[in-house]
């Protein structure tokens, strides 16, 4: 049951420098200066109209003999190449993805399907399966479409979508039903229901999501690409102003030039970069095994407020376990341990078992064999709330401490009692006495985080047994790093508010809901979302599924129902839902990545203004030669160097976007503090670096 | 530079913070409607105008419905004091016999009050009559200033209101400020200056026999009403042509002090007013001290500057040890006059106690770099503030992406919407300023007006640009604004930016207002401490500052460089 440790199994990601997508990503480059493709990104569709009226520009003066036909080839052709780095940064993120979805896109074809039709079945292609078809799928056969399990329990292999090879258990009913086109039977049989339309299946979306195919511009990133335009028209009014004033003052700046310095102000380096941001933040969130339906969705994730966990498999491990054995006064710890056990023998739940491991361990007491003790085992049910053995007239009960105090009671009446006909009760000292003493002992075992089971025998007390939680390790570190984040957690739980009070101290939560039902849950996600937060939660239950709708981030996890991975925008397919926190990094890591090259894009300009304005007016202000700080050998040197830093700069930061800028969970004053001085100061200083050694070089080689 | 002038400094400074919380205080209990110390007296009068207006004081407005009510407001001033000055001829009070104002004059004059500009391209003494002073000038100096300063509150009620459909009641925001703030603090300011010599009075002109035993004749007129409104409100438009220079309009050392405080006070007050109505004063005090850091930086050029003097002197062996006195009034001095141009062009005032065309070129250049910035140290009333807070709404959107989270401020997400109109509205600003100096530089009909070549010709054109988009109305000198050319471009150029950034400015108030505010977490960046003030300062630099690097280059920092090569223009 505990598949929940391995947290982020992470694909390895490609390197930058595979060959299977380096070069296809270079063929990508080109292709995508379709103008029709370029007008999406209005910074870099500028950078090409600039770049084809320079062309023009530069085959007139080629066929006219103008003067200076090397430099300009050279400002052309870097141009052209601050294009095709962009083009080629966004196909290098798409093309991690691409290379996903072949193999994808392998599993998806050449399925045949059983399709049940009377009594029998038929063969048909799985592309001809419509919603609401059964099929039968048995062992060795591959699931032809997403579908909900109807009849048969079967193990099924996800490792195509899941990259984990150990099957998982496929059933009809209860939370585990779903199951996904493409994924493999491995024994038994089931039949399924089809639930979804040829070319919506989760494989198809899953396909188009690590394509990039499906990509919509997300909201952050519509509103910063008009960031970016504006600053653009800006420049736009900067740049056009400037033959006036050159030819108030005398002299006149070449278009060629004009064009360069208008290219190296705009922001390019954050235009050419920010669709692969995004690709490449939805493919850090596929490599953590997470499949966001929307980008809008992983940038929620960077905003979320209020994380909602559940309790069990989340914050503790999936079960309790017994701790410790607490008779009331009179009976002997040995005793109650071994009534507990022998009512726990035929008990198989994790709790049940734990009890009998315990009791072995520390009073040596072996389990025995049910069949020798003539025993009959009374299961536990919803209305009874207790379990035990009846056996050589030993009657053993143990469960909740009021569902066995109940019991004691009826049971010290006299068997009159079992037929419920008897209301009023005896009313025994030394009965009440051993009641008060449990009830003591469960509430200090409850305040302490446990779960306290109340054990008689023959219808006498004999006392409590602490179930605990084992809560998860590290996970305290964990919230304290969200606290951090400024993240507020809440457990969710179905255990009382003392329980839970306890746990939520020992795991460090910031708050807890306890007895919890999905209305509760739906009403605690609108309340928060009523004081402007959003608000992120994981849930597999059809139960579940109102609130996850309702979340401004819902996990579903794979292994829950068709309902609740149809009403959340995200899917884990290793189904660890403490994998939410990683979500919120990721969405984090985005946002910071975008805002980080935004600062450094704008604080370039600051270099490149010094290179390129003296260089422009020196012909006619000589005095101006006095703002060449970076002592740059000619003008044409000085204009050559700053377009070619503007292009390189592009290259050199594909990693960075890719890779995304480090998350720390520290202060948001810390953290843009840290990212100021790296990308806003280091913005301004390198380019001077940069800007200063291009022209080094490019005066050593003879470019001018 | 000396210690007493940078005592000066300090002790202005000190001034302008005292002042920003009693003002703010106030300023936030009159526009929340709440009763003030002077409603038992004004109440009355308050309640009389809206019945009179038939405004309902309770009905607030969408952003839409105030923006409309707002342009009509400013339509109807501007058409009236341009039919006044066309017709003072025939209008009473004219004891001097002033002719019709121009008709290119005149529109230019209307759109420089309306915008709370205060350009002048004419002479005030001996071009209008004094009603068109009192009932044209000076109301437009009270109700445009009135206007900036409801503006900016609805900016403030957007960041601060949850979930609102309204932005507030122009009206009762125009009425408010006017009634409650402008008048009475005018009031007594006028009755302080009148002690301090300024004339106020009805009459014409006065005669005088000079020691010489020349004829002098010296004007006169309501002058101490006009001169306080004019600091109070950011106009700037003087009474007389040589404004705060004037010792009829600035007599001696305290009005001056006065004169420039007053420019500042409730521009810093609004800031409070933002802090308080946020909730949170800090964030007004933020606000201010990003100002206050911009508005150090550029007073300490100019003093340097003005303080180096001419090294053409030097050269000669002259003792330049008294600075660049060229323009000034020696009972002001180098630091004080420094202090006035830096002051003056921070907000969007214009009055002028010393002639920047005289400054020394960087002198010269950080008062047009304040108005290059959009006016938001401190600014004009109003306009200072919500010039600032656009400002602020960039600052945040890049900023709060590195913090890794959608850029938020004051707990409002800054979305598209936001920052499309946000765009729009700093877009103007280059646009009339650059585009109008680009033409104006190669027209003859531009050029003719320039008074110097080269470098400093132009920067005389540009200056003219930049202060009439920048509604500060202050002039460099030297340029011969009353053509038709300049008449019309000026025109445009304040219109354009006074309108086509207020009125995106209160689209971006109106969609914050609708937004939920979410509570401030660790996850938030804080707006209200040093490195959001850092931060700001440092965005408006680069942002504004990058725009008009070309420009600079070819005007001030041409002209400074060949000073320092010994040639000048």
């Amino acid at each position: 049951m505990d598949t929940h440790s391995k947290t982020a199994t992470r694909t390895p990601a490609s390197t930058l420098l595979d060959p299977a997508i380096l070069l296809p990503a270079v063929a990508g480059s080109v292709r995508k200066l379709d103008p029709r493709l370029m007008a999406r990104n209005p910074v870099m569709f500028c950078v090409e109209v600039v770049a084809a009226l320079t062309t023009l520009l530069f085959l007139r003066d080629l066929l006219t003999g103008a003067g200076g036909i090397g430099f300009s080839l050279q400002i052309v052709l870097w141009l052209w190449f601050t294009l095709l780095f962009a083009n080629f940064a966004e196909a290098v993120a798409e093309g991690r993805g691409k290379a996903q979805a072949a193999s994808l896109r392998r599993t998806r074809t050449e399925t045949t399907a059983k399709r049940l039709a009377g009594a029998g079945w038929e063969s048909v292609p799985a592309t001809l399966l419509k919603p609401g078809d059964l099929v039968l799928v048995e062992a060795g056969d591959f699931i032809p479409s997403d579908g909900e399990v109807v009849e048969g329990v079967a193990s099924v292999n996800e490792a195509a979508i899941t990259g984990e090879s150990a099957p998982v258990v496929r059933e009809s009913g209860g939370d585990r039903s779903a199951v996904t086109g493409g994924t493999q039977v491995i024994s038994d049989w089931i039949r399924v229901r089809i639930t979804a339309a040829q070319g919506n299946t989760f494989l198809d979306r899953m396909i188009g999501l690590v394509e990039g195919a499906q990509r919509q511009k997300t909201p952050n990133e519509i509103a910063l690409n008009i960031l970016l335009a504006g600053m653009t028209v800006i420049f736009v009014i900067a740049v056009a102003t400037i033959p006036s004033f050159a030819a108030y003052a005398g002299g006149s700046v070449g278009v060629l030039v004009l064009a360069a310095l208008f290219v190296t102000l705009i922001p390019t380096t954050i235009g050419a970069l920010l669709s692969a941001i995004g690709i490449a933040g939805m493919d850090r969130l596929v490599r953590f095994n997470v499949l966001a339906m929307s980008g809008r969705a992983v940038e929620a994730a960077g905003d979320v407020d209020t994380l909602l966990l559940d309790k069990t498999g989340t914050i503790t491990l999936g079960n309790r376990q017994a701790a410790e054995f607490l008779p009331i006064s009179g009976v002997a710890d040995r005793d109650l341990a071994d009534a507990a056990q022998l009512a726990s023998l035929a008990d198989e739940t994790p709790e049940g078992r734990s009890i009998t491991v315990l009791a072995k361990e520390k009073y040596g007491i072996r389990a025995r064999d049910m069949a020798g003790l003539h025993a009959r085992f009374v299961p536990f049910t919803a209305q009874t709330r207790l379990s035990g053995i009846d056996s050589d007239g030993v009657t053993i009960r143990k469960g909740a401490v009021d569902a066995v105090l109940a019991h004691v009671r009826t049971l010290g009446h006299g068997t009159a009692a079992q037929d419920n006909t008897v209301t009023a009760l005896r009313s025994d000292p030394a009965l009440e006495a051993a009641v008060r003493e449990v009830q003591a002992i469960a509430e200090r075992v409850a305040k302490s985080g446990g779960t306290p089971l109340a054990v008689a025998r023959d219808g006498r007390l004999l006392g409590v047994i602490h179930l605990k939680d084992i809560v998860k390790g590290g996970i305290r570190e964990r919230f304290a790093a969200l606290r951090k984040m400024g993240i507020k957690t809440v457990m969710i739980t179905g255990d009382n508010a003392m329980t839970a009070a306890a746990i939520a101290a020992e795991a460090g939560v910031d708050d807890f809901l306890a007895q919890a039902t999905p209305e509760m849950k739906l009403q605690l996600i609108r309340d928060e979302q009523a004081r402007g937060k959003l608000v992120a939660m994981c849930g597999d239950g059809t139960n579940d599924a109102p609130a996850l709708a309702q979340a401004d981030v819902g996990v579903a996890m794979n292994t829950g129902t068709v309902a609740a991975r149809e009403a959340g925008n995200m899917v884990d397919l290793d189904s660890d839902p403490t994998k939410l926190i990683e979500i919120v990094e990721i969405g984090k890591q985005l946002l910071m990545t975008r805002g980080a090259l935004t600062t450094f894009s704008i604080a370039n300009d600051v270099a490149k203004y010094f290179a390129i304005i003296p260089a422009m007016f020196l012909a006619f202000y000589p005095q101006l030669g006095a703002l060449n700080v970076m002592g740059l050998a000619s003008p044409e040197s000085a204009i050559l160097s700053a377009i070619i830093f503007n292009a390189l700069i592009i290259v050199a930061l594909i990693p960075l976007a890719l890779r995304g800028v480090a998350y720390r969970a520290v202060g948001a004053a810390r953290l843009l503090r840290r990212n100021l001085l790296i990308y806003g100061l280091g913005g301004l200083i390198v380019p001077f670096v940069g800007i200063k050694l291009i022209d080094l070089i490019v005066n050593a080689i003879g470019l001018v | 530079m000396t210690v007493s002038g940078w005592i000066h400094i300090l002790l202005f400074a000190a001034l302008v913070a005292a002042v920003a919380r009693p003002l703010g205080g106030y300023m936030t209990r009159l526009f929340n409607g709440e009763r003030t110390l002077l409603s038992p007296l004004l109440g009355p009068v308050e309640r009389g105008l809206y019945r009179l207006a038939g405004v309902d004081a309770r009905t607030e407005q969408h952003w839409v419905t105030y923006a409309v009510a707002m342009l009509l407001f400013n339509a109807a001033g501007l058409l009236l004091l341009y039919a006044l000055q066309r017709l003072q001829g025939v209008l009473p009070l004219n004891p001097t016999g002033m002719a019709a104002v121009p008709a290119d004059l005149a529109f230019n004059t209307a759109a420089s009050f309306v915008t709370n500009t205060n350009w002048q391209n004419y002479g005030g003494e001996s071009t209008m009559s004094h009603l068109v002073q009192m009932a044209g000038l000076t109301v437009q100096n009270f109700v445009s200033a009135a206007t900036g300063i409801a503006l900016a509150v609805a900016l403030v009620r957007g960041f601060t209101r949850s979930g609102a459909r309204t932005v507030g009641n122009f009206w009762t925001d125009l009425t408010r400020g006017t009634l409650y703030l402008l008048l009475p603090l005018s009031l007594l300011y006028a009755l302080f200056l009148v002690w301090q010599g300024v004339p106020q009075t009805l009459a014409g002109t006065v005669d005088a026999t000079t020691l010489d035993g020349v004829k002098q004749t010296i004007a006169l007129g309501p002058v101490a009403s006009q001169e306080a409104i004019k600091m109070l409100g950011t106009n700037g438009g003087g009474f007389f042509n040589a404004n705060s220079t004037h010792p009829f309009e600035n007599p001696n050392a305290l009005t001056n002090l006065v004169q420039m405080l007053s420019i500042f006070a409730i521009g810093a007050g609004l800031t409070n007013l933002f802090g308080r109505m946020a909730g949170d004063e800090r964030q007004g005090w933020a606000i201010l001290a990003a100002m206050g850091l911009l508005f150090v930086i550029g007073v300490a050029v100019v003093y340097w500057a003005e303080a180096q003097g001419n090294p053409a002197f030097a050269a000669l062996g002259l003792d330049n040890a008294a600075g660049n006195m060229e323009g000034k009034e020696t009972r002001f001095g180098i630091a004080m006059s420094a202090l006035f141009a830096a002051v003056t062009t921070a907000a969007s005032c214009g009055a002028v106690n010393a002639m920047h065309d005289s400054f020394m070129p960087l002198g010269g250049m950080v008062p047009m770099v304040n108005m290059m910035l959009g006016e938001i140290i401190v600014g004009g009333v109003g306009a200072g503030l919500y010039g600032m807070l656009l400002f602020a709404i960039v600052t945040m959107f890049v900023a709060g992406l590195m913090v890794g989270r959608t850029p938020e401020y004051l707990g409002k997400k800054l979305e598209a919407k936001e920052v499309k109109m946000t765009m729009l509205a700093v877009l103007c600003l280059p646009l009339m300023m650059l585009g109008g100096t680009a033409f104006a530089v190669v027209l003859d009909t531009g050029l003719a007006s320039l008074a110097n070549a080269g470098p400093h010709g132009f920067s005389e054109a540009l200056y003219a640009y930049v202060s009439a988009a920048a509604n500060n109305g202050s002039a460099f000198g030297g340029l011969s604004g009353n053509t038709l050319w300049y008449n019309l471009t000026l025109a445009a150029g304040m219109l354009v930016g006074r309108f086509l950034v207020i009125v995106p400015m209160l689209a971006v108030a109106g969609s914050l207002a609708a937004k939920t505010r979410s509570a401030a977490s660790a996850g938030t960046f804080p707006t209200h401490g040093g490195l959001f003030i850092g931060l700001l300062a440092g965005v408006i630099l680069i942002v504004g500052g990058l725009t008009f690097f070309p420009a600079l280059a070819l005007g001030p920092v041409a002209e400074h460089l060949a000073m320092r090569a010994g040639l000048l223009f």
